[in-house]
């Protein structure tokens, strides 16, 4: 096991993700295709480096929760929407492309776990 | 599962939907044969409020817009085959869209078609919200304006009373969204108000289902890692609930999209926040124990669902109005074309500054993650990605009174003339807002009316 080669990929080669909002606040869940992925995803996608990617738009707080029984991560993000639907001035003011956002951070996978081309 | 099934399947997961999908959904109930439902979720949160505005534009008014064309090709259909319809079509006027769907069934040769109206969840100028508790609130949109809306999320039970009552259509306004699905199937099963277990399978099978094809291959696909058949013709989804709380999610047969593990568990999740407190009109929800199982082609049962009490008050969003939005855009492309459009940005802003319009802004670079940033353009401003074929560059404006956003949004139709070389293709529109803002309620406060009469009885 400690001998497995290990790869840095972006989150999307191996996880998908969804966004939805309530008011000025987003969730994104996150799921890894191979199940066996998932403590990998507890341990690396931390709600402190999910915070990372929205503190520019002034996100006040992250929180996690794990559901163990689906292999999900459910990300909480607080006063992320810049006003939310009715306010912000975004293009995407439901927040609804960010799902992608964090699918963008990378993550250190066991090589075998990166499908092929 | 036998005769002890009852499906349940949804026409519609948004005001905006592609209106065909009905058809796919319908045949496949009247291929099974057995007792089934068909459910309309057309009202988003802001959605009451503009069907509101409608409403005050003409009486008539303010449903769900295109009620008519959802319901035309499956009306006498279901009507034939006992398979009853509940929507919250009605948005601001549920009687103005009973008149509509007794209009339609009268053509259609079905006048003793029972059309059921739920009242009630309309409080605005009955109810002091001042005196309730805030839930939920938006902000960056400065003082409220007045009141639009005001509408309680009402739960399973006025619906429920309307099908005892024999209704084969039911039109709802605002209620719970998974209620919608939940009421048949209870009605159906004859599941009691405190029976949390099952209620908790119901209501979930509503939020699996309430967004349409959220959940068999729409907002889904990501080609080469998650690929969907035929996404023209997604199907849209259908519940299969047993008595003893037993759910299937499927789909209509016939139809491109899928239904696995991966679809489910992206909309079980869908705008839920703690997972183990999913609270709707009719029973909590604790969703930490759920567990998913690919049972056949396009069927993924759902288990280990809990049902708590339901909330002791109702949640009520009231929409007020919220001042201006103006935007405008123009387009760059070719070579260098990034660089022009961060001149152009930023002569935007300053142009707004020289100005002195009272309006908060925004400028988008779209082409480099705009919808990732931040009002102030962190990411464009750091941006090092490659040099795009394509920018367009976006000023969005908003502010209390119309004609500011519009002078805003009128300096990129000035960038015509004015502006980086080459650019054009120059928009601009100005459009009202709405402020949004949830209060809990008690039930008392609340009277749902439902009122039940034939085609031909509804003038």
């Amino acid at each position: 096991m400690s001998a497995e080669p290990m790869v840095e990929v972006l989150l999307h080669e191996v996880a998908h993700a969804r966004a939805g909002d309530k008011g000025n606040r987003l969730n994104i869940s996150l799921f890894p295709y191979d199940e066996a992925l998932y403590p990998l995803l507890v341990e690396q996608v931390t709600a402190e480096r999910v915070h990372g990617l929205f503190r520019h738009r002034g996100a006040t707080g992250v929180k996690r929760y794990e559901l163990p029984t689906i292999a999900g991560l459910n990300f909480v993000v607080d006063e992320v929407l810049e006003g939310g639907v009715n306010g912000s001035l975004n293009l995407d003011g439901h927040g609804k492309t960010h799902s992608f956002r964090l699918l963008g951070l990378l993550v250190r996978v066991p090589a075998r776990c990166v499908r092929a081309g | 599962m036998g005769a002890s099934v009852f499906r349940v399947g949804n026409g519609a997961g948004f005001s905006g939907d592609r209106v065909d999908a009905p058809v796919a959904v319908v045949d496949t109930l009247v291929a099974k044969g057995g007792p089934a439902a068909l459910f309309f979720e057309t009202l988003g949160e802001r959605t009451v409020a503009l069907a509101q505005l409608e409403k005050r534009r003409d009486p008539a008014r303010g449903y769900e817009p295109m009620l008519e064309r959802l319901l035309e090709p499956v009306l006498a259909k279901c009507a034939a085959h006992g398979i009853a319809i509940i929507g919250n079509f009605g948005a601001a006027n549920p009687p103005g869209a009973a008149k509509v769907i007794a209009a339609l069934a009268r053509r259609l040769g079905l006048p003793d078609l029972r059309i059921a109206t739920i009242e009630g969840d309309d409080l605005a100028g009955r109810i002091d919200l001042s005196a309730h508790a805030v839930y939920e609130a938006d902000a960056n949109l400065g003082q409220s304006g007045a009141l639009v809306s005001a509408n309680a999320y009402l739960d399973a039970k006025p619906l429920m009373r309307a099908l005892a009552q024999g209704a084969q259509v039911v039109v709802a306004g605002r209620t719970g969204d998974p209620s919608l699905a939940l009421a048949p199937i209870a009605h159906h099963f004859g599941w009691t108000a405190d029976d949390w277990q099952k209620l908790a399978v119901g209501a979930f099978a509503g939020h699996l289902l309430e967004c349409g094809a959220q959940v068999t291959g729409g907002y889904f696909y990501d080609p080469g890692y998650k690929d969907v058949p035929d996404p023209a013709n997604i199907g849209f989804p259908i519940a299969e609930v047993t008595a003893d709380g037993g759910l299937v999610v499927t789909k209509a047969d016939n139809t491109g999209g899928l239904v696995d593990l991966r679809t489910v568990k992206e909309q079980a999740l869908y705008e839920i926040h703690d997972p183990s407190c999913y609270i709707t009109p009719d029973v909590t929800l604790d969703l930490t124990g759920v567990k998913l199982r690919e049972v056949g082609k396009d069927r993924v049962e759902v288990t280990g669902l809990r049902g708590l009490p339901a909330p002791e008050r109702l949640k009520v969003t009231a929409c007020f109005e919220g001042g201006h939005l103006g935007e405008g855009e123009v387009s760059v492309a070719g070579p260098n074309c990034l660089a022009r459009a961060r001149m152009a940005a930023e002569v935007l802003r300053e142009r707004i500054a020289i100005r002195k319009l009272p309006v908060r802004i925004r400028v988008d670079l779209i082409g480099t993650g705009a919808v990732h940033d931040s009002d102030d353009g962190a990411l464009w401003r750091g941006y090092a990605g490659p040099e795009p074929m394509e920018v367009r560059v976006r000023i969005a404006a908003a502010g209390e009174r119309s004609d500011d956003v519009d002078q805003a949004a009128r300096e990129a139709l000035a960038l015509l003339c004015c502006g980086p070389a080459g650019n054009g293709g120059a928009r601009w529109r100005t459009t009202p807002r709405i402020r949004t803002q949830s209060y809990l309620v008690p039930r008392s406060a609340v009277a749902e009316r439902v009122t039940v009469a034939t085609a031909k009885e509804i003038a």
